[in-house]
């Protein structure tokens, strides 16, 4: 199997190591002066093209990546870590927070449309809404198999079986092309952009569309009342020693 | 309202966290019914039809829907919802719950609501976000809610007592794009791990897979599951379907031993619902102890052993 397209997805969170704090407002979270980075899940998306190409069972990875004009550094990553060129779909500051994965699913359908892909990649959730929706979301519009939360991919005899992660262990599935799949984290090791390839990616190309010139409608179907801090819960105290925790978990009922 | 329940099942036996989303069902008042999909499935139907609060149970079973693929499912559940439509959906938030539904949304023109931990009323809802550092509530604009359920959030339903009805489902599926091969499940005699009442598991402080069987020996004597931090999965301690946190299994078990774990805040996010937390670490400043109930600081390498000899048995 050769020469497939793919299309990859990625999106600008708040960076996994940054501690959250809720809007005074009550209505999101802090984001201005926040570290920003790729959704790590994404990352592991991108990475599995890349090395798809250099298997040479791909010859074009497309990148792409809905939020605010911040997002096209995502994708200058993304361009760095190996994909050719990348499309930004400008949402502007501000209402990102409210792009929901209905939204992104619908302006990935037009973008599959356009592109006209064989596989697209996404990683299996964003780290900030934590709703791994939109690689179903988008498989169901293409009426295209899914294989969701994969930890392995082989592509063979224009089919690809997928190892995926479920919960009582693994499964494998065939899924015939075009297909959307998801990245779970164990699905590879993402490269470090490396410096010449970050400036080699300066050179690549981006294209900016709206969703309204690609006809999508992205208001949110689900009004956010509130957000807010989550309840504490009260560190308890220190015991001396392995006997005193026994007797604890003993008077508990635990043991 | 009225809900249909996707019920999680292996052909005999109705998964435990589907009887947490029918309490969920249950809150949104109005009957509920259970759609039990696969290619041999009478006695997980069965067992569904027994769980009180349940009035019907369909039943769809065909070769198509063989290893329960997303797109038979989803298919077989637009059908049964374009003939009864009803106002709810809802899923376990598990790996098959999280697979099928959002499929369905798309047919349906719906945005999902993942993983709920509370009902505010018939269209409002609670969830987390941010692995668990912010809680978000949100109203449905949809004629049509979609949602899986954190079963660490709800009560577990009885297994026992009800007599739904059962209804066999015409199943007519096309789909020659995807198939399932096979399942590698990890075997264990051990309780699982998304239902046990004791857990206990082990992080890096492990340094490797073999001093896992010392929580193996412990978890034995306390008829505990064992599970693990993302860091000793990653490492390759242990296999993946053991990892606890936002990116593995939420658990909520009675009593939670954390060994040789320092507490990232996605390890956080998938047990810090137990009822008892103990933590075991000779750093005492890990971010562990500031959710445990009884924080022990000390070498596991000593403490756990000491832990096995002084059960008996």
């Amino acid at each position: 199997m050769s020469g497939l397209r793919v299309l990859v997805g990625c999106k600008r969170v708040i960076d996994y190591a940054v501690k959250i704090r809720v809007r005074p407002d009550s209505l999101g979270v802090v984001t201005d002066g926040v570290k920003h980075s790729m959704n790590p899940f994404d990352e592991n998306a991108i990475e599995e093209a890349v090395r798809m190409k250099q298997k040479k069972i791909v010859k074009e990875i497309v990148v792409a990546s809905c939020g605010p004009s911040q997002s096209q550094e995502t994708i200058r990553t993304a361009l760095a870590m190996g994909a050719d060129r990348g499309i930004h779909v400008e949402v502007p500051a501000g209402t990102d927070a409210d792009l929901q994965p209905l939204a992104v699913a619908k302006i990935f359908s037009k973008l599959v449309e356009k592109e006209k892909p064989d596989l697209v990649i996404l990683g299996k959730q964003a780290i900030d809404d934590d709703a791994n929706q939109t690689t179903q979301l988008l498989a169901g519009m293409l009426d295209w198999p899914q294989g969701t939360m994969a930890s392995v991919v082989n592509a063979a005899d224009g089919r690809l079986t997928i190892t995926r992660e479920i919960d009582g262990g693994l499964e494998d599935i065939s899924v015939s092309l075009p297909a959307v799949i998801s990245a779970d984290l164990r699905l590879n090791e993402p490269r470090y952009a490396t410096l010449p390839n970050i400036m080699k990616a300066k050179k690549k190309k981006i294209e900016k569309m709206t969703p309204e010139n690609l006809g999508v409608d992205i208001t949110p179907r689900l009004k956010i009342l509130n957000v807010v801090d989550p309840p504490v819960r009260q560190a308890g105290e220190k015991v001396p020693d392995v006997s005193t925790l026994m007797e604890k978990l003993k008077e508990k009922g635990h043991l | 309202a009225s809900t249909l329940v996707l019920v999680e099942h292996d052909g005999s036996k109705v998964n435990p966290a589907t009887l947490h989303t029918v309490t969920a069902a249950s809150k949104l008042g109005g009957p509920v019914h259970a759609l039990v999909a696969g290619d041999a499935c009478q006695e997980a139907a069965a067992a569904a039809a027994k769980i009180p609060g349940i009035e019907k149970v369909f039943v769809a079973e065909s070769d198509a829907l063989k290893g329960q693929i997303a797109e038979a499912v989803s298919a077989v559940l637009l059908d049964v919802q374009s003939k009864n439509n009803y106002s709810h959906i809802l899923a376990n938030g598990t790996v098959f719950g999280k697979n099928i539904l959002p499929r369905l949304g798309a047919k349906l023109d719906v945005a999902p609501i993942s993983d709920i931990v509370e009902v505010k009323s018939e269209n409002t809802f609670v969830r987390t976000i941010y692995a668990g550092n912010a809680v978000q509530t949100l109203e449905s604009v949809d004629p049509v809610k979609l949602i899986t359920v954190r079963g660490t959030a709800f009560e577990a339903a009885a297994d026992e007592g009800g007599s739904a009805a059962t209804e066999a489902v015409e199943v007519v599926v096309n789909n020659d794009k995807s198939k399932w091969l096979e399942a590698k499940l990890s075997k264990s005699d051990r309780p699982e791990l998304a239902s046990a009442s004791i857990v206990i598991s082990g992080g890096r402080g492990l340094k490797n897979g073999e001093n896992f069987e010392m929580l193996y020996t412990l978890a034995d004597k306390m008829g505990a599951a064992v599970g693990a931090s993302r860091a000793a999965v990653d490492a390759g301690y242990v296999p993946s379907d053991l990892q606890v946190g936002q990116t593995g299994k939420m658990i909520a078990p009675d009593l939670y031993i954390a060994v040789g774990i320092s507490g990232a805040i996605q390890h956080l996010a998938g047990m810090k619902d137990s009822k008892t937390i103990v933590a075991i670490n000779k750093d005492g400043e890990a971010p562990i102890f500031q959710v445990s109930d009884y924080g022990l600081v000390d070498d596991l390498f000593k403490a756990v052993p000491e832990m096995i000899n002084s059960i008996d048995g």
